[in-house]
């Protein structure tokens, strides 16, 4: 029963977010043109997609490969058994 | 895993097959400036084709052939080239990840060595993601006890 | 003509999920998911979300199943519930 009302809810709520591809939508009207029209004449890279990625939001990259160095070094950490260790 | 027999046609298939994994990963790395793809889609796909050669042939077929050390090693080398390249550009005199600085060490004009650097770093994400995705299969698969082989 | 080609694959992707939530046997549980991943891949393909789509045809379809069915080699193939 909650999980019903609680989507009903969501349902309802999306029912007020802009039409898929509406030019007129905040997303698409702040800071998505400048990358569009400057992305080859700035960094010479074709795809926007890996421009934004790894240029303009390189941060957030470094972050997510921070994230994923985290979950293997915690992954030979908590699973690795080697043979002459005895402490474990 | 445990190998209960050795499958010729799965074994041949996989031989012919793994080189071309590895060059499609490649080119998705190199060519993620034109098409969809990167760092990250690469990895896991040269990841995979090193996960197919454990399950075709055995841990230690794989692991003659990339070794567990050189498997560590190249989880962290790819965060290092990464941070490294930021730590780069502020040597040079710019903001941390503003390659277009590199054009001083770099005999290009300054659009494209952003395109360069932006390569740079791909390979470095690539690397990462398929050292760990080979990291984290082994040790799942094989609870961490995987020096002699198998389970 | 495209809708009817999205309203299918939202409907084989909802019963893929509903599916892979309900079935008792895990391995077939993880191999519907990777149906899931894959339908979805179509789905943002479709919708011009090409890397997206390329992300996750490479980490939703091809790693995390082979994890899963690792896991489940490791652990019991049926579940209690």
């Amino acid at each position: 029963m909650i999980v019903i009302l609680t989507g009903a809810v969501l349902i309802y709520s999306t029912l007020d977010m802009p039409d898929w591809g509406d030019p007129n939508s905040p997303a698409s009207l702040h800071v998505s043109p400048r990358y569009i029209e400057k992305t080859i004449e700035e960094t010479a890279t074709p795809n926007a997609v890996t421009s934004v990625l790894a240029d303009y939001r390189g941060y957030d990259t470094l972050g997510e490969t921070t994230v994923i160095f985290t979950a293997a070094v915690v992954c030979i950490l908590l699973l690795r058994r080697f043979e002459d260790d005895k402490t474990l | 895993m445990i190998r209960l027999y050795d499958d010729l046609i799965i074994q041949t298939v996989c031989r012919i097959m793994i080189p071309l994994i590895q060059l499609f990963a490649f080119y998705v790395i190199a060519h993620g400036h034109y098409s969809p793809g990167g760092g990250f889609q690469g990895g896991c796909i040269l990841g995979a084709s090193f996960i197919l050669m454990v399950i075709a042939y055995d841990i230690n077929w794989m692991k003659r052939r990339f070794s567990e050390k050189k498997n560590i090693l190249l989880i962290a080398l790819g965060v290092l080239i990464y941070a490294l390249v930021g730590v780069l550009c502020i040597l040079l005199g710019a903001e941390y990840l503003n390659y277009g600085i590199l054009h001083k060490i770099i005999p290009t004009d300054s659009v494209k060595v952003r395109a360069l650097g932006t390569l740079i770093i791909e390979i470095g994400v690539g690397i990462t993601v398929m050292a760990v995705m080979v990291s984290i299969f082994l040790n799942l698969t094989t609870l961490g006890k995987h020096e002699k082989g198998e389970v | 003509m495209t809708w009817i080609m999205e309203i299918l694959i939202l409907t084989i992707l909802l019963i893929c999920a509903l599916a892979a939530i309900h079935v008792k046997d895990l391995l077939s549980s993880a191999i519907l998911l990777g149906a899931y991943s894959f339908l979805m891949c179509i789905l943002w393909a479709e919708m011009g979300a090409v890397d997206v789509a390329f992300t996750e045809a490479a980490v939703g379809a091809g790693i995390s199943t082979a994890f899963f069915i690792g896991a489940i080699y490791q652990t019991t193939r049926r579940t209690k519930d």
